[in-house]
């Protein structure tokens, strides 16, 4: 089980997610307003867009989430497609910001 | 809750028929924000789901049933909204601001959402009713589906477009023998253009599916109370041991339509999701809207349900927002993975583009000189850069040549268009 803090404009919000979940799919279900994750995961959308500044627990950027994140707005060096970032038994905690 | 149909019936201030991603994007729009009761009524038996997985990481094992949850359980169990599965509404008195369902029960509403969907068109075959045939819209279609398309299953298609070609390639992938027939003289005749269509062709060809274009089925074989196959209209047979119908969908919007609703190419919508009678407003597949040039459309697409459903729960929360949005598609078949943005429909040119990737293709798509949709396969940078290209002039000097970024390849405006 991972922990993970969604940094949003006004709070804070504390969710758990599960090993082979992504990050997308847990905002989703907790309804985090800000993450749509509208194709559901398969790169075709760029609306589940979030920082995040430690990224050791992910597998690295692709090219394609590279390019599709051209799509989304305010984009940081820390950027990436929640739905690329897939929880593993080894993540205890991580924390995201949702763009505004 | 229930009701027997003379007592009062149960009441909800926003009442949504449906129980796909329309409605639910309806539903979480208002969580948390709307004071009044919210029900859903979903004729489905599941908990509302993705339905663009099915025939993707569902047919193919990747992604298991409890992951096309479009929200956990929990979220139906929250004070304020109730769900009501196997709830399917077969009249709406607009007037009375009442709807029942098959079983004769009523629910009175305050605000109506109609988010039906759309149900798979029949095409009246004989021998659809066989065991062994199926088609596929929801969870349960496919689930039986999967069940029967192991090694060595003989799998007729019948119909080539995004649904049936998924599903065919999911089924080769489980080791069937498949084989697609398509009435037209070529595939995704109604979603896309010939190039695109050949290039999908030739993969499933190099993947093992047998395609036949120009070919109509005229019935189902009956081969010891199973199917058994399929006749052609030219008389040849093609053995099968299960049968899929996928040609297309009609929206559901006839409920509404004896309501009263004006309804035409699905359930007539305005730009904020309000239909023809008063309080009631639809959302998804099942609605048609006002475009630019006067027309009505229907798109039947995820981003389309998603982006309806979010007007809705706006204009009920008395927010201002209107519907526009620049369309996409996806769709993921054999190797292929297919992105369109813009609708592919009323061009007058096309240009063909081949970048380095296996299986890269890329069609810009332009109507009286402006770029009015692009498909990309496997091209990532270039479904990326035709949001910046749709609408505008393009040079096809640079369109063609894939050594130049899709998104610089802009033709200058004539002189005394436009600003600066
Ligand atoms: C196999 C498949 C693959 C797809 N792939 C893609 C894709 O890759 N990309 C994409 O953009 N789109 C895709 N689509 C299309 C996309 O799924 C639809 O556009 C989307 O589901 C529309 O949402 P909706 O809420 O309008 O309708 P639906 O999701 O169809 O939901 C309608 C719901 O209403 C219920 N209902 C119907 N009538 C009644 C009634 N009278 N009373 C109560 N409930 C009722 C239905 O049972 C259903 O649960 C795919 C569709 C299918 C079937």
């Amino acid at each position: 089980m991972t922990k993970i803090t969604f940094r949003l404009p006004a709070e804070d919000r504390i969710v758990s997610g599960e090993p082979g979940e992504s990050i997308m799919q847990v905002a989703v279900q907790a309804n985090i307003p800000g993450i749509v994750g509208e194709c559901g995961g398969d790169m075709s959308c760029a609306t589940c867009h979030v920082y995040c500044e430690d990224q050791s627990g992910f597998k690295r950027i692709s090219a394609d989430e590279e390019d599709l994140l051209e799509l989304a707005d305010a984009v940081r060096d820390t950027s990436r497609l929640s739905c690329q970032l897939k929880l593993t038994q080894s993540t205890a905690e991580v924390t995201v910001e949702v763009p505004q | 809750m229930t009701s027997s149909a003379e007592d009062a019936p149960a009441r909800f201030d926003v009442l949504i028929v449906g129980g796909g991603h329309a409605a639910v994007q309806v539903a979480a729009g208002l969580a948390g924000k709307y004071e009044g009761s919210v029900g859903v009524l979903s004729a489905e038996l599941h908990h509302p789901y993705q339905r663009p997985p099915l025939t993707k990481g569902y047919l193919s094992g990747e992604v298991d049933e409890h992951e096309l949850l479009l929200r956990p359980a929990s979220f139906w169990e929250a004070p304020g909204v109730s769900l009501l599965l196997g709830h399917r509404v077969t009249a709406v008195d607009a007037e009375a601001h009442v709807v029942s369902t098959q079983h004769g029960v009523r629910y009175s509403y305050g605000t109506l959402v109609w988010a039906a969907g759309a149900e798979p068109l029949r095409i009246g075959l004989t021998g659809a009713d066989l065991p062994g045939v199926h088609e596929l819209r929801t969870l349960a279609d496919t689930a039986q589906f999967k069940r029967e398309i192991g090694p060595g299953a003989r799998v007729v298609v019948i119909g080539g477009g995004y649904v049936g070609l998924e599903a065919a390639s999911a089924s080769v992938h489980a080791g069937a023998e498949v084989s697609v027939v398509e009435a037209q003289s070529r595939l995704l005749s109604r979603v896309t253009g010939a190039d695109v269509a050949e290039h999908v062709r030739q993969h499933h060809l190099a993947s093992g599916v047998t395609i036949e274009l120009d070919a109509t089925v005229v019935g189902v074989m009956d081969r010891g109370g199973r199917a058994g196959g399929v006749v052609l209209g030219d008389g040849r047979e093609l053995a099968a041991d299960v049968v899929l119908i996928s040609v297309g969908i009609r929206p559901a919007s006839s409920v509404l339509a004896d309501a009263g609703a004006r309804c035409s190419n699905g359930v007539e919508i305005d730009l904020r999701g309000r239909t023809s009678l008063p309080d009631v407003y639809a959302a998804g597949d099942c609605t048609c809207f006002p475009t630019e040039d006067g027309a009505r459309m229907r798109l039947e697409s995820l981003q389309n349900a998603v982006e309806q459903g979010d007007v809705v729960a706006q204009t009920i929360l008395g927010e201002e927002a209107t519907y526009s949005v620049v369309p996409y598609f996806w769709s993921n078949q054999v190797n292929l993975k297919i992105k369109t943005i813009g609708l592919v429909s009323g061009h007058d040119e096309t240009l063909v583009r081949r970048g380095p990737a296996p299986g890269s293709l890329t069609v810009v798509y332009l109507r009286g000189g402006r770029v009015c949709a692009v498909d990309a396969v496997n091209a990532m940078k270039d479904y990326v850069d035709a949001r910046h290209v749709l609408g505008a002039r393009v040079d096809p000097n640079l369109v063609t040549d894939p050594t130049t970024r899709l998104r610089d390849a802009f033709r200058p405006e004539v002189a005394g268009h436009g600003a600066a």
